[in-house]
């Protein structure tokens, strides 16, 4: 059972690992970006971070919304909607819950992609953050459907994600500002890619006892 | 890095607070960082707004008043502006006729636009939106993102700004920001990388000997990395391109625009304009207009772009037309 403290720690261990990754993610994207992707969603999470101390209720649900809808309005550029509707889709399908099963987890992680595909519109292959994303969302739907415990489930979907960005590196970018680069994207790993796969990451360090 | 800053995450906020006091005849600057003309709204006048990352001034907040912007959305350095500054903005100008929004073609914009104008039109606001995407160096096709909005958009705002000022409606301003972008062809060059405030390096690597053809206002990467070539060489190196691409024909009147990246000294753009004007007589295309300086910057870029824009007689007037803003003014 996943509760909502959980969910707070997650958050907090994603803002922490995209401080502590900052530089490196911002070197990613000035590859084939504009080298601002570790400057903005640092911005963008220590925000949320600050956001979290004042929830009042514990919401699952209202919390995730609240994360999305900070990070659109302090990110900025493509992560801050596409992060913004990942946490707000996922808030979408939790709203009231003060706990959520493994499964209901999955199902809002699915949701929260929904909401990234809609505004994104990219393609699997199209050398997004998708690559990390649905490998571990199918990861977490299979261990749900297993009856996995929730620390090793997210142990899978973090090493589904790890593998999804690792195999964006030869991929050619069709969508965003790398696929200006066509053929000269190839090589490089995706910055988006890799800060979805730190957040998918953080829950398996948040919930390594769960 | 060497910058005149104090602060790197204090960049935008103290650069509009010193364009707000620089320029408090025209503008003022309001939460959530938006540039404001000073009398807006103007009843019955469709407001003009634009926005995109900071970095590229004076685009867009220095072409905030008359007979151009309504208002500008400055983002963080290179990064797309939210959807709280564009509705704050959209309602700031909004004097009950409508309100078009100028967006760059790129992914994070076009998202927070969209966000924006869709949390507007919920608050009764009759908002349309055009997209600049002119960079003749990126491959228009559904295997990227599109065309980059560069050059293009600094005549888009100056041309639609004058037909808002004379009393056009938002159908009207709207369609004939549309036909700018397809009159309009850009491409731009760098001799050096740029370097962003907060990332403290420079975006790219270039050797002393090098340049980047094709390349984006934020540092992308272009078409090319090649060794570095003659002023003429290179003008010819990005006009062909453009001319070739609407394409500009003999007989042809155009607005030539010759920008700065941030980095170029105007004695070196005077050099590219007078290239650039050889190539076009030698193809019988005229240059009826012209623009030449900083105008859309990226950073402390060293390069230029060349935008043409094909010209009408309606165009030619709307360029001619009074302006005033921080950025650019004549006619007044």
């Amino acid at each position: 059972m996943i509760a909502y403290e959980d969910i707070l720690t997650w958050i907090r261990t994603f803002a922490e690992t995209v401080a502590a990754e900052r530089t490196y993610l911002t070197e990613l994207d000035s590859a084939i970006g504009d080298a601002d992707h570790g400057i903005n969603m640092d911005r963008g999470m220590h925000a949320v971070v600050g956001k979290l101390d004042g929830i009042a209720t514990p919401d699952i649900g209202s919390c995730l919304k609240t994360a999305g809808s900070t990070l659109v309005s302090t990110v900025g550029g493509a992560s801050g909607p596409l992060y913004g509707m990942f946490f707000m889709g996922m808030g979408g399908t939790a709203v009231g819950k003060e706990t959520l099963t493994l499964q209901e987890f999955a199902t809002a992680f699915a949701a929260g992609i929904g909401g990234v595909e809609r505004i994104g519109k990219a393609q699997p292959g199209d050398k997004t953050m998708l690559e990390a994303l649905l490998p571990a969302r199918d990861a977490l739907q299979a261990a749900a459907e297993q009856a996995v415990a929730v620390g090793p489930a997210l142990q899978l979907a973090a090493t589904a994600a790890e593998a999804g960005m690792l195999e964006t590196v030869p991929l050619v970018a069709r969508k965003g500002r790398a696929s200006y680069l066509g053929e000269r994207s190839a090589g490089h790993q995706d910055p988006g890619a890799t800060s979805s796969f730190y957040l998918v990451r953080s829950a398996a360090t948040a919930w390594s006892g769960l | 890095m060497k910058k005149l800053i104090n602060a790197p995450e204090d960049v935008v906020d103290e650069a509009l607070a010193g364009m707000a006091a620089a320029h408090a005849d025209l503008i003022r600057v309001e939460a959530p960082n938006i540039v404001v003309r000073r009398n807006a709204p103007r009843p019955g006048k469709v407001g003009i707004i634009s926005g995109g990352g900071s970095g590229h001034e004076p685009m867009h907040g220095g072409f905030v008043g008359m007979g151009m912007l309504d208002a500008a959305c400055p983002g963080a350095v290179f990064t797309s502006p939210v959807p709280d500054q564009m509705l704050a903005a959209t309602k700031a100008v909004d004097g009950g006729a409508g309100v078009l929004h100028i967006v760059k073609n790129y992914t994070g914009d076009i998202m927070n636009f969209e966000m924006a104008a869709e949390m507007a039109r919920a608050e009764g606001i009759d908002v349309s939106a055009i997209v600049i995407a002119d960079d003749v160096a990126v491959k228009d096709s559904l295997w990227t993102a599109g065309r980059r909005g560069v050059g293009g958009t600094v005549l888009a705002e100056k041309i639609v700004g004058a037909a808002a000022e004379a009393g056009a409606d938002l159908a009207t301003v709207t369609a004939l920001c549309q036909k700018v972008q397809d009159n309009v062809r850009s491409m731009g060059m760098a001799l050096t990388s740029c370097t962003v405030p907060q990332a403290g390096k420079p975006t790219f690597e270039i050797g002393d000997d090098e340049m980047e053809i094709g390349v984006g206002i934020h540092g992308e990467p272009g078409r090319t990395r090649m060794k570095l070539a003659s002023a003429d060489e290179i003008t010819d190196m990005l006009a062909t391109p453009i001319l070739d691409d609407l394409p500009f024909e003999r007989g042809d009147k155009v607005l030539a625009f010759v920008n700065g990246m941030g980095g170029t000294p105007l004695i070196e753009l005077y050099i590219v304009y007078n290239a650039l004007k050889k190539i076009l007589d030698g193809r019988g295309v005229v240059i009826a207009r012209n623009l030449v300086g900083d105008y859309i910057t990226s950073l402390d870029m060293a390069g230029f772009s060349i935008t043409l824009l094909r010209l009408d007689d309606e165009f030619t007037r709307l360029w001619d037309a009074p302006v005033h803003t921080p950025g650019l003014r004549w006619g007044v």
